[in-house]
């Protein structure tokens, strides 16, 4: 219980802190508005051409303003200088670890919930189905699983708005792939048992990412 | 075996043990077989120029940092095994203030309140607030206060939690007068006794009047360990410059 609690009150004040600043859910969600419009101008026109190239763009949008989201994760904790002070705390590191994700879980729903109904409106595709929303969620916690572990690694490097994604986007490819995939099938109306593969891939990776960086988060922060 | 106040029954045991200390960056080392103990209720203070390893060995103290090799044993467990244990009975006081500056004091004490699981924290905070005069600004953001201000949060933040022990790297950076003297009465006093305080500063008059010993760390060793009662200003000054070059 003082694990979930503790983690909870890292999630607290990560959203009590954004919600003075608006930095994260603001600049992510402007650059995803941005990309989901300029695809639609780029490929306006055509439905059939729109309704192939859709899942695509909806990933690319997520993953970049997922990337733009996690970099500030750490970079505010490195910044404020205070992952000292998390780190002197009576917790395991695991615990700091739990509620960054939980946090950046979050803001990503955040900008997910705002940035969809857009998508549907300008791709006129049924965005708004069970399917959808189960790709979508297991994509994300996949997603900021490993993303808040290389957001620690990255935090510490000089260049680390490059560095995040130069790391993070080759592992998350599985991912990305497996969501895009998933995404399309579900846009052009076929059953569960279509996408059944693509969802398994994805809650697999889900555990694993978890799990993984879950166990490696306290030698990510250590200097 | 031990107690939780740090003592074996019947044998006391230092507040802090530090046994063959070895910290190194690559090739760098920035500690090199690092030996003291700190007795219960003793202010130690270590002075040592620029790179001596007075941070890093405040961090390894503080378990932020894993030593390379050798051992710190506080109240009687060692840091590698017991981090988690040992972390709540310290305080942290850097010139890092570890506050958030988006933040009012309130919400940022409140936040380490739940991390330190403190009983009862709005009564704990008004109280440590109290005792570094800030009172009238809890609710105010930490980046609209002064340098001087923060620090003294900073302080407040350190004994949330009643730490037996408080660990200080060089906490007088940007503090005024009046927050020294809060400093000097809060890190030493503790209900029912004194802290055990160990403190890294470069200001060689203040170290010695807050200290009841003081130890010499130039390029990772201890050069120079002497009892502050044996020793007054211009005799620091001396060892201080024959031993740091």
């Amino acid at each position: 219980m003082s694990f979930l609690r503790k983690a909870l009150a890292i999630t607290r004040k990560d959203i009590l802190s954004e919600f003075r600043t608006r930095e994260i859910i603001f600049s992510a969600l402007l650059f995803a508005l941005l990309v989901i419009i300029t695809f639609n101008f780029a490929f306006g026109g055509s439905q059939e051409t729109l309704s192939v190239v859709a899942p695509g763009i909806l990933w690319v949008t997520f993953t970049f303003a997922g990337i733009l989201s996690l970099n500030r994760s750490f970079v505010a904790e490195k910044e404020e200088n205070c992952l000292e002070g998390l780190m002197v705390a009576p917790m395991s590191r695991e615990v700091i670890y739990a509620g960054k994700t939980l946090g950046s879980l979050l803001f990503m729903i955040v900008i997910e919930i705002i940035a969809l109904p857009v998508f549907a409106i300008l791709f006129d595709l049924p965005v708004f189905s069970a399917q959808i929303v189960t790709v979508t969620l297991l994509a994300t916690i996949g997603f900021v699983a490993v993303g808040t572990l290389f957001s620690a690694l990255a935090v510490n490097t000089k260049a680390r708005e490059m560095v995040l994604p130069i790391l993070f986007l080759p592992v998350v490819v599985p991912v990305i792939i497996s969501a895009v995939e998933a995404s399309g099938l579900a846009l052009s109306g076929e059953p569960w048992g279509e996408l059944a593969p693509w969802l398994q891939i994805l809650g697999a990776f889900d555990v694993i990412f978890l799990v993984v960086s879950f166990w490696v988060f306290s030698y990510a922060i250590e200097e | 075996m031990e107690a939780a106040d740090g003592h074996f029954t019947g044998i006391r045991v230092p507040a802090i043990a530090v046994k063959g200390l070895t910290k190194s960056f690559g090739s760098h080392l920035a500690l090199r077989g690092v030996e003291f103990r700190v007795e219960a209720g003793e202010a130690v203070v270590i002075f040592g120029p620029n790179g001596a390893g007075k941070t890093t060995l405040i961090k390894i103290l503080a378990t932020i940092m894993n030593p390379s090799s050798g051992e710190v044993i506080i109240n009687g467990l060692t840091t590698r095994d017991n981090a988690e244990k040992i972390r709540r009975g310290i305080g942290v006081i850097t010139h890092q203030t570890f506050l958030y500056s988006n933040l009012t004091a309130f919400e940022n004490l409140d936040f380490y309140c739940r991390l330190y699981d403190v009983p009862r924290p709005r009564e704990r905070i008004e109280e440590v607030a109290a005792t570094v005069d800030m009172t009238s600004r809890l609710h105010d953001r930490i980046g609209t206060l002064s340098r001087g201000m923060q620090q003294r949060l900073s302080i407040a933040r350190a004994l949330l939690h009643g730490p037996s022990i408080l660990l200080l790297d060089e906490p007088e950076t940007g503090l005024d007068q009046q927050a020294v003297a809060i400093l000097r009465q809060a890190v030493t006093v503790e209900k029912g006794g004194r802290r055990t305080v160990v403190l890294t500063t470069h200001n060689l008059e203040r170290g010695l009047e807050l200290s009841d010993r003081l130890l010499i760390l130039a390029r990772g060793k201890i050069v120079f360990e002497k009892t502050t009662r044996t020793l007054d200003l211009s005799g620091l000054k001396e060892a201080y410059h024959q031993y740091t070059g």
